[in-house]
């Protein structure tokens, strides 16, 4: 079973992330980012994280590795929705996602994806 | 409620349990929402690093009270390898393996009380602790 659906957007992808994750899953999203990416593909890629509780020194190391990866592939990632007290969390452990693009909500992403990859939306349906 | 849970820890989806044991326990003893991400991220990092280092452990956690002071306490063991220099271990950035170094002294900066004990060949313990006020 696919841990965390990903939808195809115009020229992007997005996962949304529907419940907490396991480090096998996030390997699992990685895969098969990497392989949607290149599928259809895909100039940017939304991760939506929103209903994470916690994402610690093994989360960020994927997403950062993920969004390293996909950049390699040729598309720009943006994650989207990390909570406050999550993002307070983050700080509190010393955790970045530097190098990695982050956005508000889903909507600043789409807007920070457009900016970047300078795609007018919808292109690619 | 129940005042004590038990987790056994052998593999990274066990980390996910022990993280959700820990928030619904704070919840119940009424730690804050921001309060509660913090002791759910402490009890990943400590939990991860059983499963990076000595394969499996256990995570025992529990209400506590002293002086009238209500708090948690959380207990992370493990009969691996054990950490030859647990000061170097606890400086940010270190890592011998794989990971960001950030783990133990992550953790250690979460809660309000850390304390860690670790024998070469016998297995680590870290016993931390947060005041619900």
């Amino acid at each position: 079973m696919l841990q965390v659906p990903i939808l195809k957007q115009g020229g992007y992808l997005i996962a949304s992330i529907q419940s907490v994750l396991s480090d096998a899953d996030l390997l699992q999203l990685r895969d098969n980012l990497a392989a949607r990416v290149g599928e259809f593909r895909s100039r940017g890629v939304i991760i939506d994280v929103t209903v994470l509780d916690v994402i610690d020194s093994f989360a960020t190391r994927m997403l950062r590795a993920i969004a390293h990866m996909l950049k390699l592939r040729g598309a720009e990632t943006v994650i989207v929705g990390i909570q406050p007290d999550v993002a307070f969390a983050m700080v509190q452990l010393g955790l970045t996602l530097e190098g990695v693009g982050t956005a508000l909500d889903l909507e600043e992403g789409l807007a920070y994806l457009n900016s970047r990859t300078k795609q007018t939306p919808g292109h690619g349906k | 409620m129940e005042n004590e849970t038990l987790t056994d820890i052998h593999s990274a989806a066990d980390i996910v349990t022990a993280r959700q044991r820990g928030r619904a326990l704070a919840l119940e003893l009424g730690f804050s929402g921001g309060d509660v991400t913090l002791i759910a991220a402490a009890i990943s990092e400590v939990a991860r690093n059983i499963v990076d280092h000595a394969k499996q452990g256990r995570i025992v956690m529990r209400r506590i009270n002293e002086k009238g002071d209500p708090g948690i306490q959380i207990i992370a063991t493990d009969e691996g390898p054990g950490i030859p220099d647990v000061a170097q271990a606890m400086q940010y950035g270190y890592s011998t393996r794989k990971g960001l170094g950030v783990g133990l002294p992550g953790a250690k900066w979460l809660m309000d009380e850390f304390d860690i004990v670790s024998r070469v060949g016998r297995g680590t313990t870290v016993i931390m602790k947060k005041w619900l006020s």
